[in-house]
């Protein structure tokens, strides 16, 4: 049975014909407990609302004819297209957007120091970086809002230095919920990023430099290209969370800067509540999420192929 | 010229590491103020950690903090031994059918939004008439955690060679004999990371906790997210930094594990 190369794989060690019962469990769980709940939700934002939060088991279009289209208050209008939801939408894209873009830009320097530090100081880095990820995003949200509110530290300690006059209304802005999401997400760009420059080869820097690069047109013609999977592959760890982010907009931002995740959840709470549309909401976010990741995985994969 | 230093680059990580640590240092010290009032320094006290425990709002802190533990701990054994399991089974199981898909499964609950698994459990439970509460927040965890305890464990798996475990076959170990002296005591560095993590994850866990809680039932974070809505109040603070320090214990712990784990490592 043993051969006289050591093996590596599986052969010999008598896991391969178990391999069913061992993952029985794993495909019950998130089979019963997450794929069929999303299946059921898909049916569900066909379903008629009751009034008092549940739903009748009539199918209709009603819950996505209400995202999309408007008929006036009263209904007898011609049917036009309904910007209300189609906006928060976008706005949840957009803050989720320039949540990333910050990250890319605090997240790609400090990744590409952290990799260029010596290998032993390298995991002292990253851990640093990455404790306050598994500090619990709540508490996390409520000290930045504690920390940047109009009379907190942040303002507090700028009108001492005298830099402001008045304190800057930071709370229930864009800029605070945008704040919120790159603080709540900004280590999810440096790993990637940092996996990436680790692996460049620097021999490709010193080429660049002989032939007369200056060091940023070598960053540029020749780095970022290299280390580009890492980039978006912390773009994409940011900006799908960010996108059906709750707790930042919901305790940093205010009414103007409502987004996906307040207004699904707005749908399940009380009386007020509409459960096919609120799972239409989540069928539409999941979609959005979803070209995202099958974009990324089609262009992963040409990289790979050519 | 080095080509690895850029100007700036170590200030931004500076800058990086002064933002992400900035707030949690501002509240732990803030968990220590002696005046009533948020906003105005009064001096070094205990007073808050004392309210927390013994304080009009103490006894559903300590109903919560219960539910809170207790889930975890539940959640993330259960999830520790489903993805040991099946970590065994994607490394050692060799070719089979669904390979790709298992694993596309196994990940599955860190690509769908946390928000869009809330409503779908929530609609779940509620159409198989399931009522809201701590099993259903149990059974939530247990899913989302997989992942979390599957990764460090497969990891770890990953890099141990198959031939010891040959060669305990080839002595005539049974496979139980060989998985209880070779593998588990090889692959252990990767479990209890695997573990510690799965628990902060559950003990970390709003989003989905909210909606599949039901009406009256507490865990941590679901209690301070109803008191914050009513304004930052001292006790939130302490209790935050207390949830802090565990935290950050649990991850340093799972660190030294994981390097000790390192260093033993065929």
């Amino acid at each position: 049975m043993a051969g006289f190369a050591p093996k590596t794989g599986a052969e010999g060690t008598g896991y391969t014909r178990i391999v069913g019962p061992l993952l029985l469990p794993t495909w019950a769980m998130i089979g019963i407990f997450l794929v069929l709940p999303v299946a059921l939700m898909a049916v569900y934002s066909f379903l008629t609302k009751e009034f008092r939060g549940g739903v009748i088991w009539d199918f209709t279009t009603a819950a996505y004819d209400q995202f999309f289209v408007t008929r006036g208050l009263f209904g007898d209008e011609p049917a036009a297209i309904e910007w209300t939801y189609i906006g928060i939408f976008w706005r949840s894209i957009w803050q989720a957007g320039v949540a990333t873009l910050v990250c890319l830009i605090v997240g790609f320097p400090t990744a590409w120091f952290i990799a260029t530090r010596p290998p032993a100081s390298r995991q002292l880095w990253l851990f640093l970086i990455t404790i306050p990820y598994w500090v619990n995003l709540l508490i996390r949200t409520v000290s930045l809002k504690f920390l940047i509110r109009d009379n907190g530290p942040l303002n507090e300690s700028l009108m001492g230095l005298g830099l402001i006059d008045g304190p800057l209304p930071l709370v229930n802005t864009n800029l605070a919920v945008q704040l919120g999401l790159f603080y709540s997400y900004l280590p999810f760009m440096v790993l990637p990023i940092y996996a990436a420059v680790e692996r460049y080869n620097f021999a490709l820097s010193e080429a660049a430099a002989d032939l007369y690069a200056s060091r940023w047109v070598t960053l540029r013609e020749i780095v970022l290209p290299v280390v580009r999977p890492g980039i978006i592959a912390g773009c994409i760890l940011v900006f799908v969370p960010s996108l059906g982010a709750f707790l930042a907009p919901d305790l940093l931002g205010g009414a103007k800067t409502f987004m996906i995740g307040s207004l699904i959840e707005e749908q399940f709470k009380g009386s007020q509540g509409n459960w096919p549309f609120g799972a239409a909401c989540a069928m539409i976010l999941m979609t959005l999420v979803m070209i995202v990741l099958i974009a990324y995985a089609r262009q992963q994969s040409r990289a790979e192929g050519g | 010229m080095d080509l690895r230093r850029y100007p700036g680059f170590r200030a931004m990580t500076l800058l990086c590491l002064v933002i992400l640590y900035t707030p949690l240092i501002v509240i732990t010290v803030y968990s220590f103020n002696a005046s009533t009032s948020i906003t105005t320094w009064g001096g070094f006290s205990w007073r808050w950690y004392a309210d927390v425990f013994t304080g009009p709002e103490a006894p559903r802190f300590r109903a919560a903090a219960w539910n809170s533990l207790t889930i975890a701990l539940i959640a993330a054994t259960t999830a520790t031994l489903i993805a040991t399991a099946a970590a065994v089974a994607m490394v050692r199981g060799g070719r089979f059918r669904g390979k790709s898909a298992t694993f596309t499964l196994i990940n599955l609950p860190l690509m769908v939004p946390e928000i869009v698994i809330a409503v779908a459990t929530l609609i779940f439970f509620s159409m198989i008439g399931l009522t809201t509460g701590y099993l259903t927040i149990l059974i939530a965890h247990i899913t989302f955690c997989i992942p979390f305890a599957y990764l460090p464990i497969a990891a770890r798996l990953q890099g141990i060679e198959a031939t010891y475990e040959q060669a305990a076959r080839d002595l005539y170990a049974t496979r139980a004999q060989a998985f209880r002296l070779i593998l588990l005591p090889l692959m252990m560095p990767g479990v209890i990371s695997g573990y510690l993590l799965a628990f902060i994850i559950s003990l970390d866990d709003f989003i989905i906790t909210n909606f599949v809680k039901g009406a009256g039932m507490e865990t941590l974070p679901t209690a301070i997210f109803g008191s914050v809505k009513q304004g930052i109040k001292p006790n939130i603070m302490a209790i935050s930094t207390m949830m802090l320090a565990v935290s950050v214990l649990l991850v340093t712990l799972s660190y030294f594990v994981n390097r000790a784990g390192q260093k033993t490592r065929a």
